[in-house]
């Protein structure tokens, strides 16, 4: 068997003003043909604007056993959400 | 079915108090609907499974394209042509979701093709039919694309993250395939006579063999069991044969057409048709390699790759000067 | 033009041209559907069959409106002879390995890119919208056949050989993309197109630059094989439409 061309992640921005959203995989050669075929692969039916192509093994990911220490934490920091204040109605939107 | 009769390597389904710690939090996250990622812990056998299912999902996509790939060149009008290149390359591309789904459990696509190419793996038993006329086309939009779609939709809510993803992504560029197929049919079976035969012989020669993609019943299956507890099979081939008789006969009725069975008739008790099996034998003939065209579709397979080695080879050999040249120039 | 019958012929028999050199070669890329080296290449190789197709619809069914006489894009892909078929005998060569069908495309898509770039200040404003279309489509088509041959042709030896090779037997057939007839002269006097011949020069040097990088040697054969855009075809083209065109000659008159 010979060299497999490695494999890409394909992040595609849908339309203008969006964050580049992982679609799926590929495999190619290098970073120009994996966006070739990026464009000729995952956006046969307009999906997109804009392409990114990650090498997979590129990707760092965070450990799933730490899945608690991670985002834990955050779970009782409420007050980073808007709707944990109180506004009096008479001051209006905010 | 795209994937039939998948071995689980279980001997029998254990309960909850039978598995080690580890198995059981497994266990009860696929019970609660959690998604399986690729790298938490699973079970060596849910990762050998879903290889084998994923893998043979895979390759009956690109097999796939090869009996509606011998119309593409013949397609009587020039927009039948460019509907059906762009079926047939969605199935491309479905090969290629799929591949990239099984990448994630530790084996490479490169690999999952040479097992296809050496008979060590499967691919779907329908897609050894020939397609004999312009009418196969439709019937294979409707049956066969029909039939894959009662096991697709739900398998959307497989329990393995990327697997699962990939099928979404799959039903929906699919909605357009039973369709196409339809319309053929539509249009054969409201044509001239020849069309008309043609479409009756069509629905004759893939009904029987559209019942067969469900696989054999499963309903005393270990297999079956251990993958439905592992929320990688969804229905059993029953209800699926079931479910995809009652939606085609009406379907049929419409066409004009008369389905090739003359027990089939309507039960009101249990809500549904009872219908004849097809010829079992038949199918694990198919499986083992005797089918119409087991020997072509491989055949073609295995040459496009070996033919190919040098293009693969020659653009990778050029992606490695270039990043030669790019460290030497930095 | 379309009101003077003499005018109109030549515009229609231009048409043809377009429109048939677009069927062929969407007809041949489909023909790899299913068949090619990598998934990642048959998706590809599917879309350009598609835009072919695609285009080949647009310039036939205005030929056949130019005509006159109610023929559409269908009757005119599947219910002509051989003979009066237009395209280039580039078209219709049979693929061969990657090597040749890419190089078949590679040498047809430089062409009309430069041809298409002239079209968008045609006279006719179908020709215009058509053409800037298109010339979307073919850009890409020419961009990518473009690096792919500069990646095979400088790969591995064996794609180097198999690259060469594909050049050297297709070579001849370009000179047609540049042959002058009276057709061709009857467009450009009216405005509606360009004389073929005026696009030599930038043709072989796109093409030229390509095949250096390609580290590829333009062969030296001063041999022309033309005759395709007045009908005079290769063997090849007739087993094509023997293919192509079976349902309609079985089934005459049936819709599908």
């Amino acid at each position: 068997m010979s060299k497999e061309w490695p494999l890409w992640e394909v992040f595609i921005r849908g339309q203008h003003g969006l964050n580049h959203r992982h679609v799926g995989s590929l495999h190619a050669p290098d970073a120009e043909m994996a966006l070739k075929n990026a464009r000729d692969v995952y956006t046969r039916r307009k999906e997109g604007v804009s392409i990114w192509v990650v090498p997979s093994a590129q990707i760092s990911a965070s450990d799933p056993g730490d899945k608690d220490s991670l985002f834990e934490p955050s779970v009782d920091k409420v007050y980073r959400h808007p709707s944990f204040f109180k506004i009096p109605d008479e001051v209006g939107k905010m | 079915m795209y994937a039939q009769m998948i071995k689980t390597d279980a001997a029998k389904v254990r309960d909850l108090s039978e598995m080690s710690a580890e198995e059981r939090a497994f266990q009860e996250r696929i019970d609660r609907g959690e998604k399986i990622e690729p790298t938490d812990w699973m079970p060596e056998g849910y990762r050998k499974t879903l290889i084998r299912q994923i893998g043979q999902h895979a390759h009956s996509e690109i097999v796939g394209q090869l009996p509606e790939g011998n119309w593409i060149t013949r397609a009587p009008t020039l927009e039948r042509k460019a509907i059906l290149l762009a079926k047939v390359q969605d199935e491309a591309g479905h090969g290629l979701y799929l591949y990239c789904a099984a990448e994630t459990l530790g084996v490479s696509r490169d690999e999952l093709i040479e097992l296809l190419h050496a008979g060590k793996m499967k691919y779907s038993s329908i897609f050894n039919y020939p397609t004999l006329t312009w009418a196969d086309i439709g019937a294979v939009g409707w049956l066969v694309d029909g039939a894959a779609i009662m096991n697709q939709v739900p398998l959307q809510r497989t329990s393995y993250g990327p697997y699962s993803r990939a099928m979404i992504r799959i039903c929906k560029e699919e909605s357009f395939h039973q369709r196409q197929g339809f319309d053929i049919m539509m249009k054969m079976a409201g044509g001239s006579e020849a069309q008309k035969r043609m479409a009756q012989d069509a629905l004759d020669r893939f009904w029987y063999p559209s019942l067969m993609m469900f696989g054999p019943s499963d309903k005393d299956s270990v297999h079956s069991a251990q993958s439905m507890a592992w929320k990688i099979k969804i229905n059993t081939n029953d209800e699926l044969r079931q479910k995809f008789v009652d939606q085609t006969v009406p379907q049929a009725e419409y066409l004009g057409l008369t389905v090739p069975d003359p027990d089939l008739k309507w039960n009101e008790d249990k809500g549904g048709y009872d219908f004849s099996e097809p010829d079992w034998n038949e199918f694990f003939e198919v499986l083992k390699g005797n089918g119409p065209c087991n020997e072509e579709r491989l055949g073609a397979r295995v040459k496009a790759w070996e033919d190919g080695a040098w293009v693969r080879e020659g653009l990778m050999a050029h992606a490695d000067k270039r990043s030669v040249a790019k460290v030497a120039a930095e | 033009m379309q009101n003077d019958p003499i005018a109109r012929d030549y515009l229609f028999e231009w048409l043809l041209r377009r429109g048939d050199s677009a069927l062929i070669m969407g007809h041949r890329m489909s023909e790899w559907c299913g068949h090619a080296p990598v998934l990642e290449e048959d998706i590809a190789l599917a879309n350009i069959a598609l835009d072919l197709i695609g285009q080949a619809r647009l310039w036939l069914s205005y030929a056949g409106a130019v005509e006159g006489r109610g023929r559409g894009e269908d009757d005119l892909a599947f219910l002509r002879d051989a003979w009066d078929f237009r395209n280039l005998l580039l078209a219709e060569q049979p693929n061969g390995d990657f090597g040749k069908t890419l190089m078949r495309h590679f040498l047809y898509d430089a062409h009309q890119v430069l041809l298409l770039e002239k079209l968008l200040s045609s006279r006719d404003e179908r020709i215009c919208e058509i053409s800037e279309k298109t010339l979307k489509e073919v850009r890409y088509h020419a961009e990518r056949s473009a690096d792919l041959v500069v990646r095979l042709g400088d790969g591995t030896q064996e794609s180097h050989q198999r690259m060469q090779a594909a050049l050297e037997s297709l070579w001849p057939y370009t000179s047609e993309f540049f042959e002058t007839d009276e057709t061709d002269r009857a467009m450009a006097e009216a405005g509606l197109a360009v004389l073929p011949e005026t696009l030599k020069e930038d043709w072989s040097e796109m093409v030229g630059s390509v095949l250096d990088a390609a580290t590829l040697i333009v062969p030296k054969t001063g041999f022309a094989r033309t005759g395709g855009t007045t009908g005079r075809h290769s063997e090849h083209l007739g087993h094509l439409l023997a293919d192509m065109q079976f349902l309609q000659r079985a089934y005459p008159g049936a819709a599908w």
